[in-house]
């Protein structure tokens, strides 16, 4: 059995082919309908989410599977003090696998230990949310052709940012890719994910708080939401969450072919001004989140 | 200053000054019943002072706690009078609980009964991360 903690669990060979299987999934949605019958997904958010819960869940019925779980912690035996390996434990007994988001990092490593069904890891704390990075890299090969070659913005929160970390981590295994990552200096990308990572492997990068500089190299522009619930001191998130607003007169001067992205939910950061400019993919990204999931379903239930 | 020498047990040697009181506490010789001695800036060929502890007794040492708490001790077995193994440290590739994660989002804050796992990713800047969260123990 194998479970989805870090977007490193799959190899590039691995990534290729369940993009490979959501797009037939694209092309052919009537043949798929049937794969998971009988088959249960239960989604255990501990922290609430919206669009990945509901995702997760839109991935299984379509497949026609059935799902259980819960939408915050309040609404399960957390709130008794239950610890996260009783909960697996007991959710494994009644499923077939599991998506989990919860709020403290690590807290997928430690339900995989004890689960007896294969774990997604549906976001854990500022850490890993790897199956928003499969539907990043799922949306830019549909939008591109390629995986390689290409100049990627991230822009905002690139410290506490999970998706950015996780797509930096992915996209660092394909060929000439460069790397601009644009933040405050409060909200800098962590020394571990450029040491790590980065650094490692020898990729391009380089760091800037002006959106505007490099913007005319950009293949992709991936925007983040300055996240409320990461900041201790509210202060500090009223002041930087306005920080980068994207709107339509910037982005007169990026390339014809730009991708924007963005993992939604947005506040402030993309005006709404750029929805309707035919670089604007984000929405498209939401969609093809549930496609690459059904993938993922698939694939760790073992299902051709 | 004359220290007796021990029958059986260990000289932990060449401990970098003023960490032997570190390693006392951290390797619980405190709790001990036998001869346990510390000697604090002995003089040394390699780094001008040392520190020595020698513990007259075959206990159970953790070698991975004290590699992590000072790399560069050595580890002199004895046993009848005599040293019968001289064992070089180096930084542990694991550590369990000798350290505690700080991140304050890590899982490890609040699950029962989870080991505070570090690991070791960066040998030559000797940097140990949190098993869970990739934290960097500093």
């Amino acid at each position: 059995m194998k479970h989805l903690i870090d977007i490193q669990d799959l190899s590039v060979e691995e990534i290729d082919e369940l993009i490979k299987v959501a797009n037939d999934i694209i092309a052919n949605k009537e043949k798929y309908s049937p794969k998971c019958n009988g088959k249960k997904l239960a989604t255990l958010f501990f922290e609430p989410s919206t669009r990945t819960r509901l995702s997760f869940e839109a991935a299984m019925l379509e497949l026609g599977g059935s799902v259980l779980g819960f939408s915050e912690s309040s609404s399960s035996s957390v709130s008794k003090g239950e610890s996260v390996s009783d909960t697996i434990r007991v959710v494994g007994c009644y499923s077939d696998i599991i998506a989990m988001r919860h709020p403290k990092e690590g807290a997928p490593l430690v339900a995989c230990q004890r689960s007896t069904v294969p774990i997604i890891n549906a976001g854990d704390g500022g850490h890993n949310h790897p199956t928003q990075t499969l539907t990043d890299l799922l949306t830019i090969s549909r939008e591109k052709g390629r995986l390689n070659q290409m100049t990627i913005g991230l822009c905002g929160d690139l410290k506490f940012g999970r998706t950015v970390h996780s797509l930096i981590n992915a996209m660092s295994r394909y060929q000439g890719i460069k790397f601009v990552l644009i933040s405050p200096d409060e909200l800098k990308i962590p020394d571990y994910v450029k040491t790590n990572v980065l650094d490692k492997l020898g990729i391009e990068y380089c760091e800037t708080k002006d959106i505007e500089e490099y913007l005319p190299e950009l293949d992709v522009l991936y925007m983040t939401r300055v996240q409320k619930e990461r900041f201790f001191n509210e202060a500090d998130y009223i002041r930087l969450k306005d920080y980068y607003i994207l709107n339509k007169a910037k982005l007169e001067k990026a390339k014809k072919d730009l991708t924007i992205l963005h993992p939604l939910p947005r506040v402030n950061e993309i005006s709404t001004d750029v929805d309707d400019d035919p670089r604007a993919k984000y929405f498209e990204q939401a969609l093809c989140g549930k496609y690459i999931r059904m993938a993922l379903i698939l694939k760790m239930l073992g299902i051709e | 200053m004359n220290i007796d020498s021990i029958k059986n047990g260990y000289v932990i040697d060449h401990i970098k000054a003023g960490n032997a009181m570190i390693i006392y506490d951290a390797l619980g010789l405190r709790e001990l019943d036998c001869q346990v001695a510390i000697i604090s800036n002995a003089k040394s060929k390699k780094t001008g002072k040392k520190d020595i502890i020698k513990i007259d007794e075959n206990i159970d040492l953790d070698l991975d706690k004290l590699g992590f708490l000072d790399p560069e001790v050595t580890v002199n077995i004895v046993k009848n009078d005599e040293i019968i193994e001289k064992k070089k440290l180096s930084l542990p590739e694991k550590i369990i609980n000798v350290a505690k994660c700080k991140n304050p989002r890590c899982i490890t804050s609040i699950e029962r009964d989870l080991d505070q796992i570090f690991i070791l990713t960066d040998k030559e800047k000797q940097v140990y991360r949190c098993k869970y969260c990739e934290s960097s123990l500093k």
